[in-house]
């Protein structure tokens, strides 16, 4: 790639966030290093959450007008790439704070360097037009998360999910990867997505195609924690430090989706070809099973974090609801993926939300069952209350910004004509809502014994807490101008079509 | 003037409510200040109701004074009063019974404030319920009057007070769901709660366009059921026998004041109810077939009759003299019903009812409810009286009391007299005219009320004879009964009075209530 | 005056009496008790306004305010009154305010209970006036938070078991009811805005299908709120469980809102779905009043006969909806109004001598009109308006009621053609007799309570009312009488708004 041209830098500015994500993650890193013991954990966290901040604005800055092509077709940095980086980039900076004063988690730099490192591998998702940049960003991201599932050291079930998280993300990997080399043979050797829509398109070639789109798909379904392939999710949020769960559980799926989509409609648009009616036919069928199954069991679960975890399985099926609707619609295409993009941003800030309470329960309170909340509303009022924000926005009760996430979802789901598919949603909501009351009457009803106690709570995660739980609030009553912002994100992923 | 002129009806019937809230801004400390102050502000209604008395056109007849405002459009019902010649003897009537009822109270202890106060809610209650000339307004009065006499009988009455006051109330209340549900159903089939309109021949319900389609019944059966619903309430609060149980357990525990509104003006309103609501609005039922192949109007005069006559035998059954008292009433009010079922039946077409005797009768029981109305209220404070002082009713207990009391004997002899029937007495002259109006009509039955009539005699007397004659009763040797008080002649001379007045000259009432009447029957 | 935003700023008035309260210290209990008492009169101020301004001959919405909200779902910040509504705003504005004064010896965390009830308050005021639907499910989610945290916090007796229990129960209608609502909101233009909502389901083709099979959700949804037999559980439970000025507003006030909800966002968007389902509603409702009938006689808990002579009270409500016609609304209109103003009063009252004595159960208390004459007055007033007394608004309202089922008793039964509905002159009849049945008990009880001879001279030495209390019980007496005496002071209001619904009713019908 020669030396500094003028267009070369115009090339790296189009990954300009990922790059000062890098760079600062290793700033981290040395400051660690250097600084050692003379520098609290405190402050890097802060540091590295501040730093992470910085990059959004810089992200928000350097986007361009237009969306463009960069780094010889690897990277589409248009609004859909930015709107996701500010969904990671966010979501890093929360599970930053959050780690602070997750005590279990006693590591000092590398951990805020990997949540950095991945958010970027996560915007690389996000940003990737190539199969080749598709396939490194993935498996970076998935190599940092998995560091951070073990990482709670000494602790037998961190190492076990680690390992667990490994195993099932190579195996799927691996699979996605023949997927995806099925495609560049059957493409005649390309790797950029849209010349591999050129030459799929081709009839002849339609089992082969359909057969790689479903190794590839499985791949993403890992990452989303679509049923089937959700079975790491308990186990390895339940392992995982809760911050780490959090971050696996609202970023690591929205990169899931945003990959998901990036690829399947690019490579396979729907209605082009049989190949593609195949795979966004299977976006239903797959919703079904991930909305319910996951409620189902979220259902029986009387550990928080399991309960969480199913829950964010359940989340993922709302979230195919919106994918089928912009798979199977022909009218309202933008704004059903304006949908599933306001819905992933919003679940993102509630779910830490969620996490970053239950890391707090963990390490005060010594445990993530559901009757370690007990009495929660007596000891920290303004904690149960955010929890209580948090739950209520997941079960999608106005006036939570998850209500209007829900219904936008089913409203398109609707307008592409899935009446069925928004029953069963709906069903799954209602069951819903005997798992998430029961932990708001766990934090409001039931009695504990030190009740009288207050709990600590350490600053950054309650006001990590606060934030997102008022932004919960608030985003409801000002949701116009990030709906807009995700309706432009999809015209121009669209445009790019 | 002009002013007063044109709502003097609703003026007397609401200033008994300022009246209660001055005693409520009283202090209670002011015992005697509240007493009498009541009893002088009771005048004022009763001066005014004489003006009214006086300026009634008698030579035009039907309804005077008319007042009417918008009250409640949603139902078409409104806020419209005026008298006639059956509802004024009533209205002064209350008028003139309440303050003496509040002399005769001035020995209440218990916390007299709120007695005071329940009684001027009392009298307005009753006036406006006299004065109605709206259905709705009439009801609302009706049964607002229940609660003042519901605590009355609660809270100042006798031993047995607390159950004799939901008897009260809840026969009563009982009574009047049903004439409710008939309320509604002629609001929805007239349209109006006008009484003038309902009782005209245009508006009267379930005939003409005023019809309703509910249960698929038709028309007569609705007049019937309506009728029937009207004259159950009204027959309760006369009461004729077998409604009339809760009579003598609410006259018995009442207080004497309480009392003596309740037999002298609240039975009443079971009679004028026949007179201003069923007799005009159903004309045509009282023919009608009912039971045992007796008219309505027959199955009435042969309860009045039994009333009457089973009432006196009750009456003459009685140790206590307060409950001798309250049956006596039951008696004097079947001449009330009886009267009612002769004018009833002559309103029904097609009636062999010559009209005379209708009108004869129509007066006797208008004049029965006014003449009783004195009669009973004296007599109830006379049993008052003496119980306040021997502080026993029983009258086996009492004897030979005359001549520890003579002035009480006296005046006891007189108004028992009166209740009685003598001629020269009022008693006489409206019995008589119920009697002579209803002879022809129900030949038999009147017969046999004359025969109840001895009865009346019989326990009259033995009432005199248990409580004035024979020898002293034992424990008086020791125990000095005093005569009856300056106050206590105060609040029964004018019954006397009236009873004199009326007696000797009638036509002071009947003049009045027979343009009532005769315009009832036209 | 015209673009004075009056309805705004009464919801607004107890949001920002909860924030200054909330920034008071905690030590300041009579500034932040005064500060609770001022927002509370204001707003009630205002509704009075909106009340008497009203425009009794153009009827209809009127106050109106409208700002873009969320344009992409149809969302706006719509708000306005009714001749039905308006009452009810002052309804609330009564019992609020009387609420605070009665709740003025709260010693316990008095900061954040008032911050809570004023909170509530402002949820319910925006659930009278929203005239999107969005925003209306916004501020009835808004009630539901502060209620339970109000009596798992502050109640008496298994407060958190009832607490969870009312919530559930409450959370749970509110969903049934949100899925009805977005059924119709996908059908009918994507659109949360009432009238287009209303004009978008009528204009469907399949309009009669659509409307008849979402009514039920949305009006039991919101039924649930108005507890509608048998969803009325929580009801009773929670009462007894919730501090007295909770009880106040919830039963006066927040079950109006569940009745209101289900007649303006069921009935009058789904006409057709509402004559259709009329008779079942009817029925249950009965099935209400008759239950509150026979279970009052078996409690002996003050605080339960209450909460169940309010189940009497909304069945009574819901009765007069269910007729359909000009004459059974204005009656529900009415008693919403007074039926509130009544809850209101007598759970006051009950909340005075628990808060003296410690004791709710009859058979324990006699003799208190000797301690405080007023409240036993005042008791009776509140039960002879539960019974129907005439010259209280009971009568006008429940005379309204049954002469509106009597008419409907004349009209056809869609669900079983060929029938009419001729049964519900037997609910009049029998409606009648059970709401008389209940009060009954209630007078029963106010006699053993009150006016019995005192057996326990310790009761002889409980403190009297207090002056604010009087102020409390004196203008909820003096709103009961004047209305009963005058009905029309009320009548002609909702009446302008009833004419509307009916003239809705009919025309779609």
């Amino acid at each position: 790639m020669g030396g500094f041209t003028q267009e070369n830098v115009g090339e790296f500015l189009g990954i300009l966030p990922e790059i000062l994500m890098v760079l600062w993650a290793s700033a981290i890193l040395a400051i660690d290093l250097i600084a050692g013991k003379a520098i609290k954990r405190r402050v890097l966290g802060l540091l590295a959450a501040g730093g992470t901040l910085g990059i959004l604005l810089i992200t928000l800055l350097a986007q361009p007008a237009e969306s463009q092509v960069v780094l010889g077709g690897l990277i589409r940095n248009d609004l859909y790439t930015t709107v996701f980086r500010v969904i990671f980039i966010l979501g890093a900076a929360l599970t930053c704070l959050v780690g602070i004063d997750f005590k279990p988690l006693r590591a000092g730099g590398e951990f805020f360097t990997l949540v950095i490192f991945s958010a970027a591998a996560m915007s690389l998702m996000a940003a990737s037009n190539d199969i080749i940049m598709l396939y490194l960003a993935t498996e970076t991201a998935s190599f940092t998360l998995y560091l951070l599932a073990g990482f709670q050291r000494g602790d037998r079930l961190s190492a076990e999910a680690g390992i667990k998280y490994f195993v099932f993300g190579a195996v799927t990997s691996t699979t996605m990867l023949f997927g995806l080399s099925l495609l560049f043979g059957l493409s005649g050797g390309n790797t950029n997505y849209a010349a591999i829509a050129q030459t799929v398109i081709n009839p002849v070639l339609r089992v082969p195609v359909v057969l790689a789109s479903l190794f590839v798909l499985i791949g993403f379904a890992f990452k989303t924690s679509a049923v089937p392939f959700h079975f790491w999710a308990p186990d390895v949020y339940q392992g995982a430090p809760t911050p780490v769960a959090g971050f696996i559980s609202t970023a690591s799926k929205a990169a899931g989706f945003a990959i998901l989509l990036r690829f399947l409609m690019y490579t396979l648009p729907p209605g082009t070809s049989e190949p593609s009616l195949v795979w966004a036919t299977l976006m239903q069928p797959l919703a079904i099973l991930t909305m319910t199954l996951g409620s189902l069991f979220a259902l029986i679960q009387t550990n928080a974090k399991r309960m969480l975890a199913y829950s964010s399985v359940a989340q993922a099926g709302y979230v195919f609801v919106g994918v089928s609707a912009l798979a199977l619609g022909v009218a309202n295409r933008a704004e059903a993926l304006a949908a599933v993009i306001f819905y992933l941003a919003t679940y993102m800030l509630t779910n830490i939300a969620a996490f970053a309470v239950l890391g707090i329960i963990e390490s005060r309170v010594g445990g993530t069952e559901i009757s370690h909340f007990n009495g929660l509303a007596r000891r920290s009022p303004y904690l149960a209350l955010g929890m209580t924000a948090a739950l209520l926005s997941l079960l999608g009760a106005p006036p939570m910004v998850g209500f209007v996430a829900k219904l936008i979802v089913f409203r398109e789901a609707i307008g592409a004509n899935l009446i069925g598919l928004v029953v069963i949603g709906i069903i799954n909501v209602l069951i819903s809502v005997v798992y998430y009351l029961n932990v708001i009457r766990a934090m409001y009803v039931e009695r504990t014994e030190d009740e009288a106690r207050p709990l600590y709570v350490p600053t950054p995660t309650g006001m990590t807490v606060m934030v997102t739980a008022a932004a919960v609030l608030a985003l409801t009553v000002i949701s116009t101008p990030f709906w807009e912002l995700a309706l432009q994100a999809a015209r121009t992923f669209l445009g790019g079509l | 003037m002009n002013l007063l002129n044109s709502n003097l009806l609703s003026l007397i019937t609401f200033l008994p409510l300022v009246g209660m809230v001055l005693v409520l801004l009283t202090p209670s400390s002011a015992v005697r200040t509240i007493r009498w102050g009541s009893v002088a502000f009771s005048l004022i209604p009763l001066a005014l109701s004489i003006v009214l008395f006086a300026s009634y056109d008698q030579s035009r007849g039907g309804y005077q004074f008319l007042e009417s405002a918008v009250w409640f459009p949603q139902i078409n019902a409104t806020y419209k009063v005026g008298v006639d010649g059956i509802s004024l003897p009533l209205v002064v009537l209350t008028a003139f019974l309440t303050p003496l009822a509040m002399i005769i109270s001035t020995n209440i202890e218990k916390s007299p404030k709120a007695y005071y106060a329940l009684f001027f809610l009392l009298e307005t209650t009753v006036l406006g319920t006299f004065v109605s000339l709206d259905l709705i307004l009439f009801f609302v009065f009706y049964e607002i009057g229940l609660v003042p006499m519901f605590f009355l009988i609660n809270q100042w009455g006798g031993a047995n007070r607390r159950y004799a006051s939901f008897k009260f109330i809840l026969y009563t209340m009982f009574a009047s769901l049903g004439m409710l549900l008939a309320i509604q159903v002629i609001g929805l089939a007239s349209k109006s709660y006008d009484i003038v309109y309902l009782t005209s021949s245009l508006g009267r319900p379930f005939t003409g366009n005023n019809q309703v389609n509910f249960f698929g019944w038709d028309p007569t059966v609705w007049k019937a059921v309506a009728f029937l619903a009207f004259s159950l309430a009204f027959a309760l609060k006369i009461p004729i026998w077998p409604l009339h149980t809760w009579l003598p357990d609410a006259h018995t525990e009442a207080p004497t004041g309480g009392s003596m509104i309740l037999a002298g003006i609240l039975l009443k309103l079971g009679g004028y109810g026949f007179f201003r609501l069923v007799m005009p609005m159903f004309p045509d039922v009282f023919g009608q077939q009912a039971l045992l192949g007796l008219t309505f109007a027959e199955l009435l005069a042969l309860l009045a009759l039994l009333s009457i006559i089973l009432g006196a035998f009750a009456a003459w059954g009685q140790n206590d003299f307060k409950k001798l008292v309250a049956y006596s009433s039951v008696n004097h009010m079947g001449f009330v019903a009886m009267g009612i079922a002769a004018t009833g039946l002559a309103l029904s077409p097609n009636s062999t009812v010559r009209e005379i005797d209708a009108v004869i009768a129509g007066n006797g029981a208008v004049l029965q409810m006014v003449t009783h109305g004195l009669s009973s209220a004296a007599m109830f404070a006379l049993v008052g009286v003496i119980y306040d002082r021997a502080h026993t009713r029983d009258l086996e207990r009492y004897g030979g009391l005359w001549a520890m009391m003579p002035a009480y004997g006296a005046i006891l002899i007189f108004c028992a007299m009166g209740s009685l029937g003598l001629p020269g007495l009022a008693g006489f002259v409206s019995e008589f005219m119920v009697v002579r109006g209803a002879w022809p009509v129900f030949t038999l039955f009147t017969i046999l009320a004359m025969a109840g009539l001895l009865v009346t005699g019989i326990y009259i007397l033995k009432a005199i004879q248990k409580v004035l004659h024979g020898p002293l009763g034992e424990e008086w040797h020791h125990h000095k009964l005093p005569d009856i008080s300056f106050t206590e002649i105060l609040g029964i001379a004018p019954l006397m009075g009236a009873m004199l007045v009326l007696g000797v000259y009638p036509p002071l009432a009947l003049n009045l209530i027979n343009v009532g009447v005769q315009g009832l029957l036209r | 005056m015209a673009n004075f935003p009056i309805l705004t700023l009464i919801m607004v008035a107890p949001l920002i009496g909860a924030a200054l309260i909330l920034l008071l210290p905690k030590d300041k209990t009579d500034v932040i008790k005064v500060t609770a008492a001022a927002a509370s009169f204001t707003s009630m101020l205002l509704s009075l306004v909106v009340f008497l301004s009203y425009d009794r001959l153009q009827g209809g919405f009127q106050f109106q305010e409208k700002t873009p909200w969320i344009p992409e779902l149809g969302i706006s910040y719509h708000l306005g009154v009714d001749g039905f509504a308006a009452p009810q705003l002052l309804l609330t504005g009564i019992v609020m305010f009387a609420a605070v004064l009665v709740s003025w010896r709260q010693e316990d965390r008095p900061r954040e209970f008032f911050a809570f009830l004023l909170l509530l308050v402002a949820g319910v005021f925006g659930s009278f006036m929203a005239l999107d639907l969005f925003l209306m499910l916004i501020f009835y989610e808004l009630v539901l938070f502060p209620v339970y945290v109000l009596i798992a916090g502050w109640g008496s007796k298994r407060r958190e078991y009832a607490a969870m229990k009312l919530t559930i129960y409450l959370f749970v209608g509110s969903l049934v009811a949100i899925i009805g609502i977005l059924a119709l909101y996908f059908q009918a233009g994507n659109t949360f805005n009432f009238f287009d909502l209303q004009s978008g389901v009528a204009k469907l083709p399949n309009t009669v299908e659509l409307q008849r099979t979402w009514f039920l959700p949305v009006f039991v949804g919101f039924g649930v709120l108005a507890s509608l037999w048998p969803l009325h559980n929580w009801s009773p439970d929670g009462y007894a469980a919730a501090p007295t000025a909770v009880s106040m507003l919830h039963g006066g006030v927040l079950k109006a809102t569940g009745a209101y909800c289900a007649l303006r966002f069921g009935v009058q968007l789904m006409p057709q779905g509402a004559q259709y389902w009329m008779p079942v509603v009817v029925f249950f409702a009965m099935g209400g009043l008759i239950y509150a009938a026979l279970i009052a006689f078996r409690q002996t808990d003050l605080k339960y006969i209450i909460g169940f002579s309010s189940v009497s009270h909304l069945g009574l409500v819901l009765l007069g909806i269910a007729a359909l016609n000009e004459l059974g609304l204005n009656g529900a209109g009415l008693e919403l109004f007074a039926g509130g103003v009544m809850t209101g009063l007598m759970f006051a009252l009950v909340g005075m001598i628990y808060e003296r004595s410690h004791l709710r159960d009859v058979t324990e208390l006699s003799g208190l009109i000797r301690v405080m004459p007023l409240a036993g007055i005042a008791f009776i007033i509140g039960a002879l308006t539960l019974m129907g007394m005439p010259g209280l608004p009971g009568f006008p309202a429940e005379l309204q009621i049954f002469m509106g089922l009597w008419n409907a008793s004349a009209t056809p039964s869609l669900m079983f053609p060929g029938a009419t509905n001729g049964w519900y002159a037997i609910v009049a009849v029998a409606g009648i007799l059970s709401v008389v049945i209940n009060a009954a008990w209630t007078l029963r009880v106010a006699q053993r309570v009150y006016f019995s001879e005192p057996q326990h001279p310790e009761l002889l030495k409980l403190p009297g009312l207090d002056p604010l209390e009087r102020v409390a019980i004196g203008l909820m007496c003096g709103v009961l009488i004047v209305v009963g005496v005058l009905p029309n002071t009320v009548m002609s209001v909702v009446q302008a708004g009833v004419q509307t619904i009916v003239r809705g009713l009919t025309t779609t019908g």
